[in-house]
This record gives structure tokens, C-alpha cells and sequence, in this order.
């Protein structure tokens, strides 16, 4: 007990109150001219805007990938299924220089896209792609468990009493799914907005443009500014918290409505 | 994962009359229409990247391949990773079975905030992680003057990319062990207390076996997550060629020189790692699923 409040301590609180103290040093002053200093206020508005975006992308393609990979039989699923945890286990690096390299204007998607008139790499669209690679198996791997816990014969029951078959899906297996939907949502959100090594290379880094937050902090910290870095860092912390608290709130809620996680 | 293995298995005892099966899944035609969109999605996202490592890496033969992974300061970048993942993974195996144990095992008040603390690193960016260092131990930092004076260097140099590391793997074998742990109760350790052995004892011969995939499992994706670092790592590291350049570091620094055969080739090492977790991943979970249990769904 002792001894794991004291590692805790040490590793895990100690740096962070530092920051908190660095932070107030310049005081909530600082704090707001730094986030209202235009650069880092697009910046943040590009990482937490791309962010939400790329996590309704992630959601909405990880629902289906959990649907299909817990309600049907096909060659190949368990491959599939272990592949959906390529995210977690490809270091970020790597992933980055593989996305910049074939979303450039000269990579095998770049080239096709930019064909048709859409560049991604040194774009904010290359951000999102990068974000959705991030996002995708917490959207996937929140959901997944649920699909496989819902009860079949409320489905049987459904479709006897005369629903269709998207009737029921509407009515009776959705509903239960929504806050793992939501949870997955919030932890794709908060990965993305905090992601740094998969987007960097892919993004371009232009200020004004396709530069994200945890980017301008590195940037502050090459400069020396500490105070400016751990400013931008507190700004992130708050939104992160609060994410954190949604997605404690939206299990509670989840808890009593539907008596599961 | 392991709900899936129990029902199939429990399935045909449990509805023993099972209307057709098209009133409880979708047409033949969305099914399949379904399935292609994961796959398409899966190929484009996922299986692309990898690929590409692959054959960025291969571009041009086997000669530079091999040559990229043999120049000094790439052998010095390996060693550094291996060097910083043989200290912070155990550090954090050794923490996270305490902190497991005393969590599980004992009641008292403020449980929730503690696992809330351990969790912490999970939520914070990885470049953020780097940065609250830097804050305690870089010059201008809390502690700063007084290393100064005292000629110790923890930031730009290994002792802080250890502990970078350190924070950033830091909730994984506490998060999975915990939920385990919980599950798994105290009554075989208290049969083994009555019967005289010691709590030592007791570690070793009851509660050890008991969570030993569970542990392994997550040591596998602390290390792959310890060695692949890089926002964290890159904050504090001072990129100091041959001497403070990780793998991951090393792959921007290639990628920046616009040598991108070295570049992907030093990157295929961890993408060959992190396939190597994946699949002992997979095997752990579909052998022992019962063992790891649900766990930690946050990585």
C-alpha cells in the first residue's frame, strides 16, 4: 500500500503538480493570453476540431466493424479481429512515416486522390486520416463486448412479435449499445486530440493550417518557453479531465438505465 | 473476448429451438454488404500502412536493408531501447502487482480515486507526459538548479527518457491485473494463510499462478508500447545521435533526412515487433481468454 502510493507519487503526481505550478506561476493571466494568442488558438481548434471529427469517423466505421466481426461468420475473422489492434501495438512513429508516404502527392492513395483533385498529406485532412487510424480500435473494442452480451432472444421475441428486421435493430438492439457508442467516442476523442507522433509527419506542420496542439508545445519547449509549453499543456489537461469525467458520467448513467457497462 | 468463445459454445444448449435463422440476422445481401465495408475499411486503414513499411523497407534490396540496420548510430538506438525497456518494464511489472495485490485484495477508502490515479498517463498526450519532466528535471525546471549543482543529467539524456517511458507504460499491468484480481477473490489465499503458509508463501504458490497470463499479457503490451514511445520520449530526449536516439526517434531523424529506405527499414523492426505482439496477443486470448478476462479495454 505504502509503497504503491509512494511510486505513484513520485512518477505520476509529482510531474504532473509541476506543471500545475508552473502553470499558475504565470498565473490564469498567462494562461489566457497564451490561449488566446492566435496561433495556439487555431491550433488547439484544429486538434480538438479534427479530433471530434475523425472520432465520429472512427465511431461510425468501428461500430460496424464490431457488428460484423460479433454477429457474422467469415473467412478470415479472427484475423481480422486481431488486426482491428494494429493501432495499439504499431508505434506511432511508424505509423506516421507509412501514412505520410502513401497519402504524399506521390503515394499509391495520394497520387489517386490528388487525380481527383483532393490533397491530403500536408493538409488537415491528412491530420483526420491519421486520427482515425489512432481512433479506430477504441471505437471498435468499446462496442464489441456489448454486441456480444446482447441478449438474442429479446431479438427472437421482437421479430415474432411481427417487427422487421430493421425495426428491431432500431428499437431493440441499438438502444442498450448507445453508451458504449458514446464511450468509445470519448476515448477516440481524447487519443486524438493528445496524438502526436502519427500525425506530425503527415500533417505538414503549417502554422495557421495543419499545426496541432501537443506539435506547438514541442515548439515552445525548442524555444525554452516553458511557461508558454506547460500553459498549452494545462488547456489540453482541463479538456482531457473533462472528457474523462463525460465518459465516467455517461457509464453511470449507462449503469442505472441499463444495468451493465 | 472471452463472452465470445462461452457463447458459442452455450448457444445450441440454451435456445434449443432456434427459429429460422433469418429473423434474428440481417438479409443474406446487407450481411455481406456489411462485412465488405469492415474488410474495405480494415485494408485501406490498417493492413495498407503496414504493407508499406514492408516494402519502403525492401526498396532497394536487401543490401540497403541491411546496411541501415547495421550503421553505428542505428545499433546504438537499438541498444538504447532495449536498455530503457529492460528497466521500465520491470519497474512497472514490479508496481503493478503491488498495486494490483493491495487494491484487490484489501478493502479501504479512496480506492476509486487511486485506480483513477493510475489510469492518469493513459489520458494525458504523450508530448504532455514528456513535458511535466522536462518541467521537474530540465534546467529551468523545479529541481533544475539544484542537478545542476550537482552535475547530474536526468533530461536529454537516458535517465529521463527511462522515466518518460516509465509514465507512459505506467497503467498497463495494474489496469489489466486489477479487474482480475477483483474477480478472482481472496479465498484461496485466505485457505492458504489458514493453513499455515506466509503471505510470501502465498504470493508465490496461489495468487502468482492464478493471474500468470493475465500478466504476461500485459507485460507483452507494456513492452511494445515501452519500446515503440515516441512523443514522450521525443520531448526529452535532446535527440543526441549515438547517444540519446531511440528506435522510434532514430525513424523521424532517417524520415527528416529525407533517407527513407533507412528510414523504413530501421521502421520495420517495430512494425515486426508489434506483429509479434499481436499474434502472441491473439494466441493468449483465444487459449487462456478466461484468464485475462475482459480487463483493461483501454490501451
Amino acid at each position: 500500500m505504502g509503497y504503491t502510493l509512494m511510486i505513484l507519487g513520485l512518477v505520476v503526481l509529482l510531474p504532473l503538480a509541476a506543471l500545475v505550478l508552473r502553470a499558475s506561476g504565470t498565473g490564469l493571466g498567462g494562461i489566457w493570453s497564451v490561449a488566446t494568442d492566435p496561433r495556439v488558438g487555431s491550433a488547439l481548434r484544429i486538434s480538438f476540431g479534427t479530433s471530434f471529427l475523425a472520432a465520429l469517423v472512427s465511431t461510425t466505421f468501428g461500430s460496424v466493424v464490431a457488428w460484423v466481426l460479433s454477429r457474422y461468420d467469415f473467412p478470415g475473422r479472427r484475423l481480422v479481429d486481431a488486426a482491428v489492434d494494429l493501432p495499439f501495438a504499431l508505434p506511432t512513429a511508424v505509423a506516421g512515416i507509412a501514412l505520410a508516404s502513401l497519402y504524399a502527392p506521390n503515394g499509391l492513395i495520394g497520387s489517386m486522390l490528388s487525380r481527383i483533385g483532393i490533397e491530403v498529406a500536408y493538409t488537415p485532412v491528412g491530420i483526420l486520416i491519421a486520427m482515425i487510424f489512432i481512433g479506430l480500435p477504441f471505437a471498435v473494442r468499446t462496442v464489441q463486448p456489448l454486441i456480444l452480451e446482447l441478449d438474442r432472444e429479446i431479438e427472437e421475441a421482437s421479430a415474432t412479435l411481427g417487427a422487421s428486421r430493421w425495426h428491431t435493430i432500431s428499437r431493440i438492439v441499438l438502444p442498450p449499445l448507445i453508451p458504449a457508442v458514446l464511450t468509445g467516442f470519448a476515448l477516440a476523442f481524447a487519443r486524438g486530440v493528445g496524438e502526436y507522433g502519427s500525425i506530425i509527419f503527415i500533417a505538414g506542420n503549417l502554422p495557421y493550417v495543419s499545426e496541432i496542439a501537443p506539435l506547438l508545445i514541442v515548439i515552445k519547449l525548442s524555444e525554452f518557453d516553458y511557461a508558454g509549453a506547460a500553459a498549452i499543456a494545462s488547456i489540453m489537461l482541463v479538456i482531457s479531465f473533462a472528457t474523462l469525467l463525460l465518459i465516467n458520467l455517461i457509464q453511470a448513467w449507462s449503469r442505472r438505465r441499463f444495468g451493465h457497462v | 473476448m472471452s463472452d465470445r468463445v462461452v457463447n458459442a459454445g452455450l448457444q445450441p444448449s440454451v435456445t434449443p429451438v432456434r427459429p429460422p435463422a433469418s429473423v434474428v440476422t440481417e438479409q443474406r445481401g446487407v450481411r455481406w454488404l456489411l462485412i465488405a465495408i469492415a474488410i474495405v475499411f480494415l485494408a485501406l486503414f490498417l493492413l495498407l500502412p503496414l504493407l508499406t513499411v514492408i516494402v519502403e523497407a525492401f526498396s532497394k534490396g536487401l543490401g540497403a536493408y541491411a546496411a541501415a540496420l547495421t550503421e553505428p548510430d542505428a545499433v546504438a538506438a537499438l541498444r538504447l531501447t532495449l536498455t530503457v525497456a529492460a528497466i521500465a518494464v520491470p519497474f512497472n511489472l514490479v508496481f503493478g502487482v503491488v498495486a494490483a495485490w493491495a487494491i484487490a485484495k484489501f478493502e479501504f477508502r479512496g480506492k476509486n480515486l487511486l485506480i483513477t490515479l493510475i489510469d492518469l498517463p493513459f489520458s494525458v498526450s504523450p508530448v504532455v507526459s514528456g513535458l511535466i519532466y522536462v518541467l521537474v528535471f530540465g534546467t529551468q525546471g523545479l529541481l533544475g538548479p539544484w542537478l545542476i549543482d550537482h552535475n547530474i543529467q536526468i533530461i536529454f539524456a537516458v535517465p529521463g527518457i527511462v522515466l518518460a517511458t516509465i509514465f507512459v507504460t505506467f497503467p498497463f499491468v495494474a489496469r489489466q491485473l486489477i479487474p482480475l484480481m477483483q474477480e478472482q477473490g481472496t479465498l484461496e489465499e485466505e485457505a492458504a494463510l489458514t493453513l499455515g503458509a506466509s503471505g510470501w508463501h502465498a504470493f508465490w504458490t496461489v495468487t502468482l499462478p492464478n493471474i500468470r497470463w493475465g500478466l504476461f499479457y500485459s507485460v507483452l503490451l507494456c513492452n511494445a508500447r515501452a519500446m515503440g514511445e515516441f512523443g514522450a520520449v521525443s520531448v526529452v530526449s535532446g535527440h543526441i545521435r549515438g547517444l540519446t536516439n531511440t528506435i522510434p526517434l532514430h525513424v523521424e531523424i532517417l524520415y527528416n533526412e529525407y533517407n527513407f529506405v533507412a528510414s523504413f527499414a530501421v521502421a520495420s523492426l517495430l512494425a515486426g515487433l508489434a506483429l509479434v505482439t499481436l499474434v502472441i496477443k491473439s494466441v493468449l486470448e483465444w487459449r487462456y481468454s478466461a484468464d485475462i478476462a475482459a480487463g483493461a479495454r483501454r490501451h
